[in-house]
């Protein structure tokens, strides 16, 4: 039962989904304003909505490993 | 040749940094060699289910679909709906039982126990050569995909693949490449999802690519809707696209090739091994088939989509250095000559594996071409990892235990699967320096399935569902069915194929309307080969006593219970909620 135990595969996931996700976020916040840059995503700022998508989605996943953890530890 | 920003670059550091330390962090709970090989049998069902899938998500899904999907339209998700989806719950209600009630650690393994030692070793090498070669293709691929559109260095992207992927899998085996499959399926649905959006709302919706889709239907001399229908136009093989009938589709793709490939490769069949539980391993691949229902929508629609836009910019095609072809799709170029290849009839010859690269570049700005290229990237990358993986414990089991050093310690075989990781890696990066150019990497995968794999089943169906049939039986039947491959793919060719690789070589006598329908007809023959030899040689030959296949054959073996578990967590439930789907979808899509 070794593999498994260790930690929780949602901390990984969390981690690099809400690095991604907060890089995309900050980074499209930045170039808010660049028409140029969007022009080809349709004029929709992707890299902010998507980023923040992805920033939801890595922080719910680490929440819930670092709980499913934390309950490992106090049932062991 | 586009040009990548440094926000793009900082998003791939971020996610081979993460792949990296998983790698790290698992080094030190891989004790033994089980550790190592079937993750100690401890990984919850839905993390095996999207590992499952991911496995097999690799280049040739990605690209390889998307390419499809431009070349045959909406009729690509029979590789979905009928060509995955009936295999993966075969496999979790009826074969996992005795894949993993039998304890066996690999699938040759259970050929050994069921059968006997040779072809239990036949199977073992023909496999081991095949992860290898596929992986090199993977690899290949990659190289040569990086290197087109940004200037990557083909040596240097196949290196820095290959030691990323051999640095987490010699650290952390099994369970390593697992937690990185599933992390590349969710950059997969985060890459692509955003795509789909942005594709579908530049060519008008449904509706808008559906028009757009019917005049090039018409272009190509098929029916308006023949792009955007699956099943419509399957009654005669020179109505549809890919070229084939619903007889041969079904039969080839649904039966044989289908569960040749789901309920018999180590390669996804390692992933429901190292579930928990019976009832985890059993769910495994129905977990996976719920995604798998839906991926048409994600690698297919690009595909489609790319046909249907235009660059955003006049000019931006000659930018990227890609002008001419249809929509966002290139034409193929001529190595030689630098000019676009023309096919018989004068029109241009499109490069299909292009079209998702293209989407993702026509779409993405920089940040999320960042997102999506790494997205790219590990698909990649976890194809290789998982042919890696497979090989690496079908050599140490199957072939170096059994014929090399019997009987050592299990940390030297432990220490031997991380040379074999070594090993492996090294001679796929061989295979990919060898690989040569195909136009659809699909096509010639589906080719040396057909060869190998189409039997394959005939000879594991008759193992766990007829007692009477045996080791010699199984032998004869499979070498059997791979001639009959050899011979049919040698005696018949594809319209506009050149005899050699392609087939014919025997004299093309039976001619298709396209390579996948001579496939599909070369899987059918394999595997009724296959099944008629195994019967025969089987009644002639002398069969085991009852007692010693328990476990390992059906009606011999006490069926497994569900009936205490929950309804969401039983396998004949979630098999019928994915069937169910699966019919829906072809109903919708007809």
């Amino acid at each position: 039962m070794s593999g498994y135990a260790h930690f929780d595969i949602r901390i990984p996931i969390g981690a690099l989904f809400a690095l991604l996700g907060g890089i995309l976020t900050v980074y499209g916040a930045v170039t808010w304003s660049d028409q140029a840059l969007y022009q080809r995503s349709e004029s929709i700022v992707i890299n902010f909505w998507w980023g923040a998508v992805m920033l939801i989605f890595g922080g719910s996943m680490l929440y819930f490993g670092r709980r499913a953890m934390k309950r490992l530890k106090v049932s062991a | 040749m586009t040009h990548l920003t440094p926000i793009d670059y900082i998003l791939m550091l971020v996610y081979f940094a993460v792949v990296l330390t998983v790698g790290w962090m698992l080094r030190r709970s891989t004790r033994t060699s089980t550790d190592f090989f079937l993750s100690g049998r401890s990984i919850p069902s839905w993390v095996a289910g999207l590992a499952f899938i991911s496995a097999n998500l690799g280049a040739q899904e990605v690209i390889g679909m998307g390419a499809s999907g431009a070349k045959y339209g909406i009729a690509t998700s029979h590789f979905y709906w009928i060509g995955a989806i009936p295999a993966m719950v075969f496999v979790g209600i009826f074969m996992m039982p005795f894949y993993y009630g039998s304890r066996a650690r690999s699938v040759p393994e259970y050929l050994k126990l069921r059968y006997d030692e040779k072809t239990r070793s036949l199977n073992a090498i023909s496999f081991a050569v095949m992860t290898v070669m596929s992986s090199g293709i993977s690899m290949y691929a990659m190289g040569k995909l990086f290197n087109l559109l940004l200037g990557w260095s083909f040596d240097v992207s196949i290196l820095v693949a290959a030691v990323i992927v051999l640095a987490y899998i010699f650290l952390g085996g099994l369970t390593s490449a697992i937690y990185n499959e599933v992390l590349q399926f969710f950059l997969i649905v985060f890459g692509f999802v955003p795509l789909v959006f942005l594709g579908l709302r530049a060519a008008g919706g449904w509706s808008g690519l559906q028009a757009r889709l019917a005049q090039i239907s018409v272009e190509r001399g098929f029916d308006p809707g023949a792009l955007t229908h699956a099943w419509r136009y399957m009654d005669d093989p020179s109505r549809n696209p890919i070229g084939v009938e619903w007889f041969g589709l079904a039969m080839g793709l649904g039966f044989v090739l289908s569960f040749g490939y789901w309920c018999t490769d180590f390669l996804v069949v390692q992933r429901a091994m190292a579930a928990d539980s019976m009832a985890a391993a059993r769910r495994t691949p129905l977990i996976a088939a719920f995604p798998k229902v839906l991926f048409p929508f994600l690698v297919i629609l690009p595909g489609m989509i790319a046909l249907a836009v235009d660059w955003h910019a006049p000019g931006f095609a000659s930018q990227v250095g890609i002008a001419g072809g249809q929509g966002i799709i290139p034409p193929k170029i001529d190595p030689i000559t630098h000019a676009a290849l023309l096919d018989q009839t004068g029109r241009v010859v499109l490069d299909y594996d292009l079209s998702v690269p293209m989407m993702l570049i026509r779409f993405f700005p920089s940040g999320m071409l960042g997102l999506g290229l790494t997205a790219l990237l590990a698909s990649f990358m976890s194809g290789m990892a998982g042919n890696v993986t497979a090989f690496n414990t079908v050599w140490t089991y199957d072939i170096y235990q059994t014929h090399i050093k019997k009987g050592a310690s299990d940390q030297h075989y432990l220490w031997m699967g991380r040379a074999a990781t070594v090993g492996g890696i090294g001679l796929s990066i061989l295979a990919a320096y060898v690989a040569t150019s195909f136009n659809n990497i699909l096509d010639l995968l589906q080719l040396i399935f057909a060869f190998v794999n189409a039997p394959l089943f005939a000879t594991f169906a008759l193992g766990m569902f007829w007692k009477r049939t045996t080791g010699h039986g199984a032998f004869t039947g499979l070498l059997a069915g791979t001639i009959g491959a050899a011979i049919h793919h040698g005696v018949s060719l594809a319209a506009g194929s050149v005899v050699g690789v392609k087939g014919g070589y025997f004299g093309a006598h039976i001619i298709y309307r396209s390579e996948l329908g001579q496939t599909f007809w070369t899987a059918i023959v394999a595997w009724t080969t296959c099944f008629v030899v195994t019967i025969v040689v089987s009644m002639l030959t002398r069969p085991r006593p009852e007692a010693e296949l328990t476990g390992l054959v059906y009606g011999l073996t006490p069926k497994p219970h569900e009936a205490d578990l929950p309804w969401h967590k039983r396998p004949t439930v979630l098999a019928a909620v994915v069937l169910a789907a699966a019919l829906l979808l072809n109903i919708v899509f007809f």
